[in-house]
C-alpha cells in the first residue's frame, strides 16, 4: 500500500457496505441509511478501510480485505492512553 | 494493546496479522506509541493501529458505545476465507486475555485444516473429536472435562 498523502483532515472511509439495490419507481422513497451491527460468527467479515499509524512506516490506509487469505485478529479498544 | 503486542511473535508464527482500532486519530496513535507503548513493549506495537474516527467501523462490529463516543473492547478472529470465526466483547474495565485468543486461533486453524472438532479448553496435542455416527453417545469414551 502506498504512503498516504497527509493532511490535517482526511475523509473517514469506514465500513465498506454493499450498496442497497435502487428501489423501483413505484416504491421509490427516501431511504435513510442506517448503519448497524453486521458482524456475525460464521458470516463474512464486514470490510472496512481506515487510516492507520504503522511503526516504522508512518501513516497509511489499511483495508481489511487486503488481508484476505490469511488469518486476521482485529482488536477494538476504548482509547489510547487509557488504563487497561 | 501492549499485551497483544507482547505476544506478536506468536501471532506472526501462526500466520496471523493483527489490526487494532480505536476512535483516536492516527496522530494520537503515534504519540501513544512513542510516549508509552514503546516503554511497555520493546519496539512498541508492531501492527497497524487504525483510526475509527466516528466509530462507524465499531458500529458495524457492534462495539461502538454512542453515549461514550468510543469503541469498547472487542476482538474478532477472521479466517483466510474472510469469515468471522470468533468474537469477544467486554465492557472496558476488564482487559482481554491474549493467551486465550492465541489458543482459539490455534484451535480454529486446526479445525480448518483437519475437519476435526476441538473440545472445551483444547490445546494443541490434546485429543480432538471426529464427528460422525460412531461418536454419538460415545464422547465420554474419548473425552472428559
Amino acid at each position: 500500500m502506498a504512503e498516504m498523502k497527509d493532511g490535517c483532515v482526511q475523509p473517514v472511509k469506514g465500513p465498506i457496505i454493499a450498496p442497497v439495490p435502487a428501489a423501483t419507481a413505484s416504491e421509490a422513497q427516501p431511504i435513510k441509511e442506517v448503519v448497524r451491527m453486521q458482524a456475525q460468527v460464521g458470516k463474512e467479515a464486514p470490510d472496512f478501510e481506515a487510516t492507520a499509524f504503522v511503526a516504522g512506516e508512518g501513516f497509511k490506509p489499511v483495508k481489511l480485505s487486503d488481508y484476505k487469505g490469511q488469518w486476521v485478529v482485529i482488536c477494538f479498544y476504548p482509547g489510547d492512553f487509557t488504563f487497561v | 494493546m501492549a499485551a497483544v503486542a507482547a505476544l506478536y511473535g506468536e501471532f506472526k508464527a501462526l500466520g496471523v496479522e493483527v489490526l487494532s482500532l480505536s476512535t483516536d486519530s492516527r496522530f494520537v496513535h503515534k504519540i501513544w506509541q512513542e510516549q508509552e507503548l514503546s516503554k511497555m513493549v520493546e519496539g512498541g506495537v508492531p501492527f497497524p493501529m487504525l483510526s475509527d474516527a466516528g466509530g462507524k467501523i465499531g458500529t458495524v462490529y457492534g462495539v461502538y458505545d454512542a453515549a461514550a463516543g468510543v469503541d469498547i473492547r472487542g476482538r474478532f478472529i477472521i479466517d483466510p476465507d474472510f469469515v468471522v470465526r470468533a468474537m469477544e466483547v467486554l465492557t472496558p474495565e476488564v482487559g482481554r486475555n491474549p493467551a486465550e485468543l492465541i489458543r482459539q486461533v490455534k484451535a480454529f486453524q486446526h479445525v480448518a485444516k483437519t475437519g476435526e472438532v476441538t473440545p472445551s479448553g483444547w490445546e494443541p496435542g490434546q485429543v480432538t473429536l471426529k464427528p460422525g455416527p460412531a461418536l454419538v453417545g460415545k464422547v465420554w469414551e474419548v473425552w472428559k472435562p
